[in-house]
């Protein structure tokens, strides 16, 4: 059989009387933004829209990225910089309406002149899932209970990690699978990136306090990507962190603001407690209601886990069920940096023969 | 062969040809949250019985998994049907039902 790749040529000379098509992509994280980034630009009119006042999303707010700990800022310059100057960013836009005439998408935002466009790109991203839905973990009730997100900005902000009481914390519990892996919570998935940024920030936390003992409970660790297994080694043998098997049950306030876990040791078959000074949650991914909301209004499809639904999972997973809207990186699920950015590349492949051959997919 | 009158030790191996796993299909049929544990030992580190006496119901429900049922009629009897490890489960499993289930089969099969 003859292999026919690549039979759908794009023309060879573009007609530049007719009007340039264009693509209005929803979101400026750096799926959005590597979207942008990676089609060409002065073939194709491209709108960026971000309903913060800047762009970046949720990397702008970590400070370095497993498994190298290299610092999130290289990674977003490095998408920033390759948007060219031609792509037009718009901040602080909130969309209020889209319809769909034909092959045209009207973008209403608030405020604004609507924006018509060929192509429309969800890249809203996720959310962090909020710990106050795990009540017994006591996020918002006890002070020394803090989330991951909230660990990256100490770090960001070079601080110095504290206790509620500004003392020095002696141990530290991180909790994995919080709003993972969680029929209670909804979230019967697992969000993939916690596991191994829970390593990150044992080895970091160890860095900044070399004295301060660090105990991790986890139901597996899934250190399923290049390096991520050197990473959890290097941080039982060169930073000497306990991993206990078994999910944290409940967490309680001892006078003086210290914290009581409970736990089973699964590996020892016995119940377990113990003091800490504080415990840090690791949030999982929640599909977020823009995203939901968006998805409405161009009639998208969701999963039972609430995140988008491409054409298909294996070879068109950047397309929808309505041509000419495409999905880009974290609204499918969660998703770390590599293959988020992957995936945007992808995308933009997809939106470029679908705006020459009018194929999508 | 010369017998030198030491006693033969029984096999402490788990030995799914031989067990009888009788007890874990009769529980899935009564109780189908039961096959939604991960394992995670949540209802254990909770347990109100668990932190007083040697009672793990999560090594139970492995055990049982297994064909393992001895002693299971003392084990059983630990629960005080507080009712945290449901609250705690992730998993939505039914654990009290679970129990008295349990409970049931010991008496049935003997």
């Amino acid at each position: 059989m003859e292999c026919q790749l690549g039979n759908q040529k794009p023309p060879l000379f573009l007609n530049f009387t007719e009007m340039k098509k264009r693509i209005i992509i929803i979101g400026g994280g750096i799926a959005g933004m590597t979207v942008a980034g990676a089609l060409p630009s002065n073939e194709f009119d491209i709108i960026l829209i971000e309903k913060e006042i800047l762009p970046g999303g949720h990397v702008a707010k970590w400070d370095r990225l497993f498994p190298s700990r290299r610092p999130a800022k290289e990674v977003l310059d490095f998408v920033q910089k390759s948007m060219a100057k031609n792509v037009v960013i718009k901040t602080g836009s909130t969309i209020t309406t889209i319809h769909r005439d034909q092959n045209l998408f009207t973008l209403h935002l608030n405020g604004e002149e609507p924006i018509v466009g060929d192509a429309v790109v969800l890249a809203t991203g996720f959310d962090l899932f909020d710990a106050r839905k795990k009540e017994e973990y006591g996020y918002g009730i006890y002070n020394n209970v803090i989330t991951s997100e909230e660990l990256e900005q100490i770090f960001h902000e070079g601080k110095k990690l504290t206790t509620s009481e500004g003392k020095t914390p002696q141990r530290i519990g991180i909790i994995h699978c919080v709003g993972s892996r969680d029929e209670k919570v909804g979230n019967l998935y697992c969000s993939k990136v916690c596991c191994v940024t829970g390593v990150k920030q044992a080895i970091e936390i160890k860095e900044m306090l070399p004295e301060c003992e660090i105990f991790s409970f986890y139901m597996d660790l899934r250190m399923y990507d290049r390096n991520f297994e050197e990473l959890y080694y290097e941080a039982q043998q060169k930073w000497g962190i306990n991993f206990i098997r078994g999910r944290l049950s409940e967490c309680a306030e001892n006078p003086g603001h210290s914290l009581i876990i409970k736990t089973e040791d699964t590996l020892t078959g016995h119940p377990l407690k113990m003091t800490v000074d504080m415990i840090i949650l690791l949030v999982g991914f929640v599909p977020s209601p823009e995203t939901k909301r968006i998805a409405r209004m161009l009639d998208l499809q969701t999963g039972q886990d609430g995140f988008l639904l491409s054409s298909d999972e294996h070879y068109n997973d950047n397309s929808t069920s309505v041509p000419g809207v495409f999905l880009t990186g974290a609204v499918k699920g969660p998703a770390c940096i590599v293959n988020t950015i992957a995936d945007a590349r992808a995308t933009a492949l997809q939106i470029e023969r679908f705006l020459i051959t009018g194929i999508s997919e | 062969m010369k017998n030198f009158g030491y006693t033969i030790q029984r096999d402490q191996s788990i030995d799914i040809d031989q067990n009888d796993r009788r007890i874990v299909n009769y529980l899935l049929s009564l109780e189908p949250s039961f096959n939604l544990c991960l394992g995670c030992g949540s209802c254990t580190g909770t347990c109100t019985a668990g932190h007083f006496v040697d009672f793990n119901i999560r090594r139970v429900h492995t055990l049982l998994r297994r064909g393992e049922s001895k002693q299971l009629k003392t084990e059983m009897k630990k629960c005080m049907f507080c009712g945290k490890c449901q609250l705690v489960c992730p998993r939505g499993v039914n654990l009290r039902n679970l129990i008295i289930t349990i409970q049931r089969a010991i008496e049935q099969i003997g």
